[in-house]
């Protein structure tokens, strides 16, 4: 699970051109949309497409996202759980 | 009704150097690709603006044109309407190529929402027009080549119709690892008359 969180910053970071921020600064349980880590509605669109293509996985309600993108930890959980 | 208007400054950004009202104000001689050129520019101008980084080149370099004018700019007053017009020859063709190169492939099929947003010309004024909360008049035309004599018509009209106390205006053109922008401000003060003949001369430098 820690290596997942790992990889999950890591591709957050490269995927969503997040300059300046390391992997370092993203704590497992910080907000990453609104005041959190300042992620936008394009980033949430970008996220649905690396749960797809990096995992396998396709969310078809996007009312999901809400809570799955809330936390590394919980993106972590959700993947572990629902990975292909 | 004004009919007398002036280029208040202008800024270049081509030949890995920027340049406001003909003054080289950076230089980067080491980064050969746009991409790094953009980024060490913007942080030449430390500029606190994340997005920054998530916008494509085209939108890079009108961003960086209008915070050089802007930050270099007195306008009449703190609530003067700046409209924008802005022009190229390659459109969004360079993220266009980008966005399809995503899709080319059926069986690898993940068009990316981040590259689709800047498939269009004008998406640059509309970062400018978020980062400095313009809701003014814009315009992006797409000619062969800077078209001074229509963009001195054009931004003359927005000026004598009260429609705006400035205009932003220019060329920003991205294509690759080719660009070339010319950006300038246009109101009722100003260092040079806003002519078609002093557009040219200045475009030119």
């Amino acid at each position: 699970m820690e290596n997942l969180k790992k990889e999950l910053k890591e591709k957050i970071i490269e995927n969503l051109n997040l300059e300046d921020i390391e992997v370092a600064d993203i704590g497992d349980d910080d907000v990453l949309f609104g005041d959190g880590l300042g992620l936008d509605s394009i980033d949430a669109l970008e996220l649905i497409v690396m749960l797809d293509k990096d995992y396998g996985i396709k969310l078809t309600d996007p009312k999901e996202g809400k809570s799955i993108f809330q936390s590394i930890n919980t993106m972590a959980k959700y993947i572990s759980e629902n990975k292909n | 009704m004004h009919n007398k208007f002036y280029i208040q400054s202008y800024c270049h950004i081509k030949n890995n150097q920027l340049r406001l009202n003909g003054d080289v104000i950076f230089e980067d001689r080491l980064n050969e690709n746009l991409k790094d050129f953009l980024k060490s520019a913007y942080k030449s101008q430390t500029i606190k603006y994340s997005k920054f980084f998530k916008m494509d080149s085209l939108s890079k370099t009108s961003f960086l044109a209008a915070e050089i004018i802007l930050k270099n700019t007195t306008l009449e007053n703190e609530n003067s309407t700046i409209a924008i017009v802005f022009s190229n020859n390659a459109a969004s063709l360079d993220t266009d190529r980008k966005f399809q190169e995503s899709i080319n492939d059926v069986d690898n099929f993940y068009p990316s929402p981040a590259v689709f947003v800047y498939t269009l010309p004008n998406i640059g004024i509309g970062e400018i027009s978020i980062r400095h909360q313009l809701k003014s008049e814009n315009a992006f035309f797409v000619f062969e080549n800077y078209n001074a004599g229509f963009h001195q018509n054009y931004e003359n009209i927005l000026l004598q119709n009260n429609n705006s106390d400035a205009v932003l205006a220019g060329w920003v053109n991205v294509d690759g690892e080719n660009y070339d922008a010319f950006v300038y401000m246009i109101s009722k003060k100003g260092i040079l008359e806003h002519t078609k003949e002093n557009l040219i001369k200045l475009y030119k430098e």
